[in-house]
């Protein structure tokens, strides 16, 4: 089971790399337009978050969304081809790169004003409640995110009325260009839960590990107790914001230090020692936060070659996404006005 | 059918008669609940279904807006009150960049079954922020609805359309129509929640009004009938989207046209009923088509100024006078 677990992680964790790497050079191709918003570096976020999730829980999410989407299980020729606007694409073209939906899936959509997850979030978990289902929703945002109001309104509500939802924040230190010590007053996001009675916690977000762990935890209470929680996961992004952003704002030696830190590189060193030994991921053991399946358990690790044969499964998965999506058609006008008056073609308007 | 329901109570029945036959059907908004809404629209309703489904929220319109958003794309039929339209400014963010946009964006997979209830209109001597009239704003947002009863019968009927709908509609009622009295049949079916009505026949010109306009426009019909103008009234009821239709039909008949709006004359939602019946009925038209609307100037709190910056009957009158060039 944990072997699996961990095969799951690297796999994810080297398509999701594999996969935003290829939506850049796409980019650079001129083949995808718009805005392009990568995630490298901040895989161990959404891998261990989402794998944490049931079926059954939703995910909404921000326009970083492309791994969120991955680690969903959406197939990544259906993201590719959103990514190239073209008819095959999750969202049939109409979205683009900041607004993967899937409805089975339960993947609630990215979303591209800040700030907008939360209420998303709080309404979705509203309806989990009123009908009290063992369901929750996963409220990702950024660090950014944390300063528009709706953060705010959407904890006070989501704590008064006991609301499903995990909150979690991606603390990848900026705002676009402005580092988080020139937007916060507080840089522990972690600390604002508090002024709501949302229990809340800070983990490394470069160790998949460990935020996979609290992840499970947080939402074993949410489903056990009721109630919100608030999980923030400190990261970085070896990118800038976006494809038109050369990050020229981030002192090099902060970019190396973090790139020395890569959450890639740091499953794959753990996948191939036999005993990881949790050291720094400490988790206190207590009734309220069982053993992790990872602790005290001998298992098998995973070889070279197993980590080759991974990464040369991914690439063949990102270069079918890549043909899936050049061959899919463009969509046309009249694909849109279909999808734009589907909700009402069963009635009467005049 | 009696005579004596008072528009906030045909509201009401409403609601009560959608939330008995679905369970999905919720209610939120500040002050819905315990003290049974501001105009007493969701009187009673949070002690008959509990606080589940008619929620008191805090004072945060973007984000219980939002939570209308993310419970309907969740399979519930939210109602959202927002306590007047001005509030709404606070959530547009959840009206125009989620609700309007996710059906669409999602490429179809998402329905929106989500009414948004709220008052607009000059109520009586509120101040400049708490009388705008802000229809034009919802209507340049493709992906959303918006109907705007006059009547009694049609608050009863357009507001249970709304709730049955899978689009967002909003329900822009009127302060000033609350507490005014018509007949209501509970049982006769619905025209489309879209479709225009002419609610008085005429052949020398036509009225185009919605909401309270209506009132002024029928009145000012009734005294042109002493002058011997046969004034047709049309009712919109809907602003969004328009029955281009039924107007093009009236004004075949009587080839002049006054609209009676309410909101800012400058860029308001005349401008685009003009616009369009221009191009639509261009031919027909023996006269310019006219309109009487607010003054482009923030609602002044005085009672008497107030009254001047809409329009009213006497307004309707020498409009209508100078539209067929008679003193």
């Amino acid at each position: 089971m944990s072997r699996d677990l961990l095969r799951r992680f690297v796999h994810d964790m080297l398509l999701a790399r594999a996969f935003e790497e290829r939506a850049a050079q796409e980019y650079t191709n001129g083949r995808i337009r718009g805005f392009l918003h990568l995630y490298p570096g901040e895989e161990a976020a959404a891998v261990g978050v989402v794998q944490a999730a049931e079926p059954s829980d939703y995910v909404v999410s921000t326009y970083r969304e492309h791994v969120h989407a991955l680690v969903r299980g959406i197939p990544a020729r259906y993201i590719m081809a959103e990514l190239f606007g073209k008819k095959d694409g999750v969202s049939h073209g109409m979205g683009g790169s900041m607004h993967l939906f899937d409805r089975e899936r339960r993947f609630m959509g990215g979303y591209a004003i800040v700030g907008e997850t939360f209420p998303i979030a709080l309404g979705i978990g509203y309806a989990i409640a009123c009908r009290n289902l063992p369901e929750a929703v996963i409220c990702f945002f950024g660090d950014g995110a944390a300063n528009q109001g709706t953060f705010h309104e959407s904890l006070n509500m989501a704590a008064l009325w006991r609301i499903p939802v995990l909150f979690v924040c991606e603390n990848n230190h900026y705002q676009i260009g402005t580092e988080i010590h020139r937007h916060s007053a507080v840089t522990d996001i972690h600390k604002r839960a508090c002024a709501y009675a949302i229990p809340a916690e800070k983990v490394d977000g470069m160790d998949v590990l460990t935020v996979y762990e609290a992840a499970r935890r947080a939402l074993d209470t949410i489903r056990n107790e009721g109630g919100p929680h608030l999980l923030e996961l400190e990261t970085y992004r070896f990118r800038g914001h976006s494809m038109a952003d050369p990050g020229a704002y981030r002192p090099p030696a902060e970019v190396q230090a973090y790139l020395r830190d890569d959450p890639l590189a740091a499953v794959i060193r753990r996948a191939e020692t036999v005993d990881p030994t949790p050291g720094k991921h400490k988790p206190p053991l207590t009734d309220a936060h069982p053993p992790s399946p990872f602790r005290g358990r001998a298992w098998e690790a995973l070889g070279d070659a197993d980590i080759e044969a991974l990464r040369t499964e991914v690439m063949a998965v990102v270069d079918d996404a890549v043909r899936f999506a050049e061959a899919s058609p463009d969509p046309t006008l009249d694909d849109a006005w279909r999808d734009f008056h589907r909700n009402h073609a069963q009635e009467t308007l005049i | 059918m009696d005579d004596t329901t008072l528009y906030w109570q045909a509201l009401n029945r409403a609601l009560d008669s959608e939330m008995a036959a679905d369970d999905s059907v919720i209610m939120l908004g500040e002050d819905v609940g315990l003290y049974g809404g501001t105009y007493r629209v969701t009187e009673g309703l949070m002690a008959k279904y509990g606080e589940w489904r008619v929620r008191d929220t805090p004072i945060s319109e973007n984000s219980f807006v939002g939570l209308g958003v993310g419970a309907a794309l969740a399979g519930l039929r939210p109602i959202v009150e927002i306590m007047t339209v001005n509030f709404a400014l606070l959530a547009m963010d959840a009206i125009v960049n989620m609700a309007a946009k996710i059906p669409f964006m999602s490429g179809g997979q998402f329905a929106m079954p989500l009414t948004i209830r709220m008052p607009g209109g000059v109520a009586r001597q509120l101040g400049a922020q708490h009388s705008q009239r802000l229809e034009v704003l919802f209507m340049n947002v493709p992906g959303l609805r918006m109907v705007v009863p006059s009547t009694v019968q049609d608050a009863w009927w357009q507001l249970r359309q709304a709730i049955r709908s899978n689009d967002p509609v909003i329900v822009l009622e009127h302060e000033r129509l609350y507490f005014s009295k018509g007949p209501l049949d509970e049982t006769a079916d619905p025209p489309p929640p879209h479709q225009a009505v002419v609610r008085c026949t005429g052949a020398d010109v036509t009225l185009i009004a919605w909401s309270r306009m209506t009132e002024v426009a029928l009145a000012a019909a009734r005294s042109l009938r002493d002058d011997h103008v046969a004034a047709e009234v049309i009712d919109l009821r809907s602003l969004l989207p328009i029955d281009w239709t039924t107007c093009q039909a009236s004004l075949d008949k009587t080839h002049r046209c006054l609209i009676v709006d309410e909101t800012s004359r400058f860029g308001g939602a005349g401008a685009e009923i003009a616009a369009t019946l221009q191009e639509r009925c261009f031919f027909s038209l023996d006269a310019p088509i006219a309109r009487v609307a607010g003054l482009d100037i923030p609602v002044p709190f005085n009672g008497a100024l107030e009254e001047s910056c809409i329009p009213g009957e006497r307004d309707v009158i020498d409009a209508v006078h100078r539209l067929i060039g008679r003193p």
